[in-house]
Formats: structure tokens, C-alpha cells, sequence
């Protein structure tokens, strides 16, 4: 029989908490906040701003630069979309390079939320016959065309449901966020995930102190930690202010499209309305927000 | 019996005031909540963005000493037929790619008025407007432009934006977009150490 008071576990008991202490007492005041800080969406105002603002601070010990870290919520009537002209992307990745820089993703190892994949006119949209290590000294190549993929932001999203720790959600105006301090790094999101659109921090994340982008949002492009997930946000940093996403800004061909859903005279709106558009993997039922239309 | 058919009656009537007041819920949510997205329309047509103000960012520069035309042609007979040109302008008439079979310059250069370029009517345009002459032929994709979806706009999606003109990124004398050289791809993931 098993003595529940027994002397054994009286001891084994003190142990645990003594290495408790001492684990505790490791670590500064600040960590402890951090290690016990709530999901984002259960924090007050107030305790928002003090965490935004300790980041604010912390990062300027790290980088040596003043960070504006916002947290500023979606903006009333808004739904963020997408479009993508298929037919006059050429496939040069400026955007998959610019979103790196604005997003403040890792160089070394390398995180890329843009992926270009070149795909045969012959075959038309077929995941399995396409790359994106193509390299020619030119493009677009004869008889191919180009699909970025990123996060598509499903207004299905099954990467949020999958979610063990409710670290991942989609905010009011649809962009699908991560708390990256929430996040265990279970991966199971990657899994859910029909696009490829969520990446891991395998190693920790190295970004060059000159390149990084001060403008950051608690959802966005903060830099991450190793060990968390992390996707596309639309730039919530920039649209959130009005801004069009940097992919959209550095695009040569001027592709890509975005804007209010939920505004009539939107462009979104208008390629909507007019022009031959098609989402990714539609018999999934994601409902992706990510359009890829033929403008000609 | 009598109470008894009184009775019916007045559940009859109940019953029919039941279905009027469901059927006009019904209806009434039918017309309010147009749904788009899960988020509904009317909603959002109560807020409506801020007034859109759109800028043309400045026409692209001329090639160096090119314009004002007249500075060398006020000098020059005019000669309106067709012809390849050799002594002037050989490096425009080497690229021209844009229906050089039935085309050439006095098609949108105007032949009095050098500084002009000149629609199909007869009618004198200035160069900063040369989208009513791309216009003339590409109609569908004037239409595209003008609503931001044809070409790159930049700014801000809910307020200012920039907008580009066909000739900032079309060459009008060979527009079809050039070939650039692509960025690196990512690492393969055998690569990732």
C-alpha cells in the first residue's frame, strides 16, 4: 500500500521545491514576467502596453537602435484580401527578398514566408511538377510562369484549430497572427497547414543589426525567438496604418494587389467582380483570402 | 361544441399571427445581412474609407537633349512619308517593336506641332498625358489602370496612392516588358545545417 504522507515523498517533495527556488532565483524579475505572461488576447490594455514597451527596450539593448512596437488592433470594417496576377508575375523574387527585410525573418538559417514556384505552361497549376530552386540568368523562361504561395489567410484556417495552446488565431480584419511567446513549437500548425505558409524557427534566428526593420508589431514582425512558428501577416505593421504590404510596394511588374474586402470600391473589389480569379486548393474549404486572378 | 370551435378559432389565429411575425423576420433578415466573408455588408458600408486621392507620379525624363523636339526640327522640312530613319533617331528606329509593319512615328508624334503627340482624331496631346494615346488602341487595359488594377500603384491601400504611367515601365517605341534577372532562391532544405 501505497502511504500518501510517507516520509519518502515528504522528501522527494522539498527536493522539487528547492530546485524550484533555485531555478527561479536563476533568473531576473523581467524573465519570470515574460515565462508567466498570458496569451496575447486575454492581456489589458495596460498590460499590453507594458510588455510592448519592456520589448521596446529590450531591443534596443540587443540592436542599439530606438524600435517602435505596436499592437494597435485591427481597424473597424476592414477584411484584408489579396490578389495575385498569375499572368504577369515573371518569377524574379524581389518580393520574396523584400518581405524578408521588412519582416525582420532570419538570414542564417534562412526563413523565407514567399515561396515562387515556376511551374509549366503546359501542366497549368500542378504543385507536384514545380520548383522554386529555378535559376536562369533571365526570366520569366520560356513556356513557364511563376505562383508565389504564402500564407493565404484562409478565412477557414485550419492551422488555428489545430493549435494545442490557442498561440495561433485569425484577428478581426482576417489576418491569421501568431503569439510567438505562446507558441510551444509543436509544428502542428506547419502540418494543418495545405500551403506551406508557416515556418519554423530551427535555430536562432540571426537578423544583420544595420537591416532591421524598427517599425514592428507584437503580431508581426518583431523578431522571433528559436523554437516558434511564424508566417505572413499581410505586413500587419504597415497595413494596419494604411499601407500597402512591401511585396505589393517592390513588385516590378506591379502584380499583386490589396485591399478592403469589405470596401466596394476597392481594386480587390473590382478584380473580383471583373476578372477570372481562382484560390489555391479549393476543395479544402479554407476559403483562402489570397486570390490569384489572369489580368489580360 | 360551440366553445370548442370558438377555441379553434382563436388558435387559429395565434398560430397564423405566429408565421406573419416569422415570415417577416425572415424576410427582414434576408434584405439586412448580405453576407461577404462572414462580415456583413452593411456594416461596412457605413464605414467607408477615407476619401481616395490618387497622384500621377511625374512622367519618366526624356532621354538627355531629346526635348523640346522643336530645338532641331524647327530647322527641318517636314517629311511625312514612311521611312526608316538613318542619320536621326537610327537608335529608336533599331528597337522599335510595337506594330512597326503598319506603324511609325507620325502615327503619335504629330508632324507641325513637334512638342505634341497626337491621337488618332487629329487632336494634340501632351506628353504627360500619353496614357489617352496608349489608350487609343489598348483600351481594355486603360480601363484596368485606371481602377489600380493594370500597372503598380503604391502608398497607402485606404488613402494616397502613386500611380504609375504606361511609359514608366513600357518603352513606347518596344513595350513589351523586358527580362530581368531573378533573385537567388532559398536554400533547399538539404542544404539547412
Amino acid at each position: 500500500m501505497k502511504n500518501e504522507n510517507s516520509r519518502r515523498s515528504f522528501l522527494k517533495n522539498i527536493a522539487l521545491a528547492s530546485f524550484a527556488t533555485l531555478a527561479l532565483s536563476g533568473c531576473d524579475m523581467k524573465a519570470l514576467e515574460e515565462f508567466l505572461q498570458q496569451n496575447f488576447r486575454t492581456l489589458s490594455k495596460k498590460e499590453k502596453n507594458k510588455i510592448i514597451k519592456n520589448l521596446a527596450i529590450d531591443y534596443k539593448k540587443k540592436y542599439g537602435k530606438e524600435f517602435n512596437v505596436s499592437d494597435k488592433p485591427a481597424l473597424e470594417g476592414t477584411l484584408f484580401g489579396y490578389a495575385l496576377d498569375l499572368a504577369r508575375c515573371v518569377g524574379c523574387r524581389r518580393c520574396v527578398y523584400a518581405c524578408v527585410k521588412e519582416n525582420n525573418q532570419s538570414r542564417e538559417p534562412q526563413v523565407h514566408w514567399i515561396d515562387v514556384l515556376q511551374m509549366e505552361k503546359e501542366k497549368g497549376i500542378d504543385f507536384a511538377h514545380s520548383t522554386s530552386q529555378y535559376n536562369p540568368e533571365k526570366v520569366p523562361s520560356e513556356g513557364h510562369f511563376y505562383l508565389p504561395v504564402a500564407c493565404q489567410q484562409c478565412s477557414n484556417p485550419q492551422c488555428t484549430t489545430v493549435c494545442p495552446v490557442k498561440a495561433t488565431w485569425q484577428e478581426p480584419d482576417g489576418i491569421v497572427v501568431v503569439d510567438y511567446n505562446w507558441c510551444i513549437g509543436c509544428r502542428y500548425c506547419m502540418a494543418a497547414c495545405p500551403y506551406g505558409a508557416r515556418h519554423f524557427n530551427w535555430g536562432e534566428p540571426t537578423i544583420p543589426v544595420e537591416e532591421i526593420n524598427t517599425e514592428m508589431h507584437y503580431l508581426g514582425n518583431r523578431p522571433r525567438m528559436k523554437g516558434v512558428v511564424e508566417k505572413c501577416t499581410f505586413c500587419i505593421q504597415r497595413v494596419r496604418e494604411g499601407k500597402y504590404p512591401s511585396c505589393v510596394e517592390i513588385c516590378p511588374v506591379g502584380a499583386r494587389k490589396f485591399g478592403n474586402l469589405l470596401d466596394p470600391e476597392s481594386e480587390i473589389r473590382y478584380i473580383l467582380e471583373n476578372k477570372r480569379v481562382l484560390v489555391l486548393k479549393q476543395e479544402l474549404n479554407t476559403q483562402p483570402k489570397f486570390y490569384y486572378f489572369f489580368g489580360i | 361544441m360551440e366553445i370548442r370551435k370558438f377555441k379553434n378559432i382563436h388558435r387559429l389565429t395565434i398560430l397564423l399571427i405566429l408565421c406573419v411575425i416569422l415570415a417577416l423576420s425572415c424576410n427582414n433578415k434576408a434584405t439586412d445581412e448580405i453576407k461577404f466573408h462572414g462580415v456583413s455588408q452593411k456594416q461596412a458600408k457605413n464605414k467607408k474609407t477615407e476619401k481616395v486621392t490618387e497622384f500621377a507620379v511625374d512622367a519618366p525624363p526624356f532621354s538627355y537633349g531629346i526635348y523640346p523636339c522643336t530645338d532641331c526640327h524647327a530647322n527641318f522640312a517636314p517629311k511625312p512619308e514612311k521611312r526608316e530613319l538613318v542619320e536621326w533617331h537610327d537608335d529608336i528606329s533599331a528597337i522599335f517593336n510595337h506594330d512597326s509593319e503598319n506603324r511609325w512615328c507620325l502615327d503619335c508624334h504629330d508632324l507641325k506641332s513637334r512638342d505634341s503627340l497626337r491621337l488618332a482624331s487629329g487632336k494634340l496631346l501632351d506628353f504627360k498625358e500619353s496614357y489617352k494615346l496608349c489608350g487609343q488602341c489598348h483600351g481594355e487595359k486603360l480601363r484596368d489602370w485606371k481602377v489600380g488594377v493594370h500597372g503598380k500603384r503604391t502608398g497607402f491601400w485606404n488613402g494616397k496612392k502613386e500611380y504609375l504611367l504606361c511609359v514608366h515601365c513600357h518603352d513606347p517605341h518596344a513595350p513589351k516588358f523586358k527580362e530581368i534577372t531573378p533573385e537567388p532562391p532559398p536554400v533547399r532544405q538539404e542544404d539547412i545545417k
